[in-house]
């Protein structure tokens, strides 16, 4: 237990001392969704309509740009392999990544969407649910993310490659969080869609370190 | 009383065929020296001896158990320090070394006694950003001193150490083998270790 959270103070340390790279993922998400404004013209209506979706993927697209990083600079300078040998079971310590991976991108994700929902026009009854569905969300974007990162190492123009294999695997979140807002928002019970989303972030944390520590074990080898 | 046996090993690498039929043993006390040539499958036994590859064919075991029947064993008893220096430029290199001391089940050396054991306690609180390629090594080496493993593997340890610092290393080797521990080191320069066993991997 103690090289677990050895692990993860490593890890927020190192993301505050480049916070840079948080930094960028949220101007990203910002100026991503502030392009549609000037893109589909500043209808009220119009935007109140689309708010939802556009936060949402552009959320997507930023936690996606992070997601390269979490394994490659310590796969570059030897510091992977060592981790796969302590003796703290890689899966702990692929999830304590992921967890910091959360906390450094998701959860900063998280706290700017009410400054976009006021600018999307998206009606007050909505803020509360678009928070708690990108809570619930975006945790299961990071470790799907983390499968994908692990399989991408060694590979040229990973990048490209980990957003062809995972951003598929990301619709179903998608659905479930942007249709959780737009049900409040036409006074419409959103149980279901909460429900859904909170199971397949429950499946994806008990399947996903698994396959992340075997995605890393082979790529180590 | 401990025993690390290899029996038969057979390692293929992208399709060359590295290791064949390899036997080694190596008990409490002992220290093994791989030689050989350049690609002759020195790093290569050692990433099998710490757990990182497997061999297509015969077995590692440590004590009579298959070290792949309980990686977290094997790993809690041995350590490995490769050729990456798996240091972190923006941590400072007491909190480099004090990182891989705390992950480990029963550490030894504090991290402070390690710095100075590998003569860098002077940089301890700078950034290991601005270390040099040797100072890094030393930051590199105190894994094994901190690390309380048994064994440890050590894959070209001296590279870019300086003659004293290659010497004050081959001393602590010396100890951690007085202190009952074993020690499997590939290495082209001479550290001054006195009865060891060679295992030269050139072919005949």
């Amino acid at each position: 237990m103690n090289g677990v959270l050895a692990i993860m103070s490593r890890e927020l340390r190192l993301a505050v001392r480049q916070s840079s790279d948080s930094m960028m993922v949220i101007a990203f998400f910002v100026i991503a969704v502030v392009l549609f404004p000037f893109g589909v013209g500043p209808e009220p209506q119009m935007l109140a309509r689309i708010g939802p979706g556009v936060i949402w993927v552009a959320a997507l697209l930023a936690a996606m740009l992070s997601m390269e990083r979490m394994f490659q600079a310590d796969y570059e300078d030897g510091s992977l392999e060592l981790l796969a040998l302590t003796p703290v079971p890689l899966e702990l310590t692929v999830l304590a990544k992921v967890l910091s991976h959360w906390l450094t991108t998701g959860l900063p994700l998280i706290i700017v969407s009410p400054l976009l929902a006021i600018m999307m026009n998206i009606p007050p009854e909505g803020w509360g649910i678009l928070i708690l569905s990108l809570a619930l969300g975006t945790p299961t974007l990071s470790l799907i993310g983390a499968v994908g990162a692990g399989l991408i190492l060694g590979a040229r123009r990973g990048g490209v490659l980990l957003s062809l294999l995972v951003l598929p695997l990301f619709i179903p979140i998608l659905i479930f969080g942007v249709g959780s807002v737009d049900m409040v928002l036409n006074g419409l019970e959103t149980k279901a869609h909460m429900l859904l989303l909170g199971g397949i972030f429950l499946g994806s944390l008990a399947l996903t370190p698994w396959a992340t520590a075997a995605a890393v074990r082979e790529a180590v080898a | 009383m401990a025993d690390f046996l290899g029996d038969n090993l057979d390692c293929i690498r992208g399709e060359r065929r590295v290791l064949s039929g390899l036997n080694f043993q190596i008990s409490d006390g002992e220290i093994l020296v791989l030689t050989g040539k350049n690609g002759t499958g020195k790093s290569t036994l050692l990433r099998l001896m710490s757990g990182l590859l497997r061999p297509q064919g015969g077995e590692l075991s440590w004590d009579g158990e298959s070290i792949a029947e309980d990686p977290s064993a094997h790993n809690d008893r041995m350590t490995y320090v490769g050729h990456a220096e798996a240091v972190k430029p923006a941590m400072s290199v007491l909190e480099n070394v004090e990182f891989w001391r705390s992950v480990r089940t029963k550490p030894d050396k504090t991290a402070m006694d390690a710095l100075a054991a590998v003569g860098i306690a002077h940089l301890a609180n700078i950034p290991a950003r601005y270390l040099s390629a040797g100072q890094k090594r030393r930051v590199a080496l105190t894994r094994a001193l901190t690390s309380g493993a048994k064994l440890w593997l050590l894959d070209e340890p001296t590279t870019a150490l300086d003659v004293d610092a290659s010497t004050a290393f081959g001393a602590t080797i010396q100890a951690h083998r007085q202190a009952g521990g074993m020690a499997v080191i590939s290495t082209h320069t001479d550290l001054g270790l006195s009865d060891v066993r060679h295992l030269n991997l050139s072919p005949s």
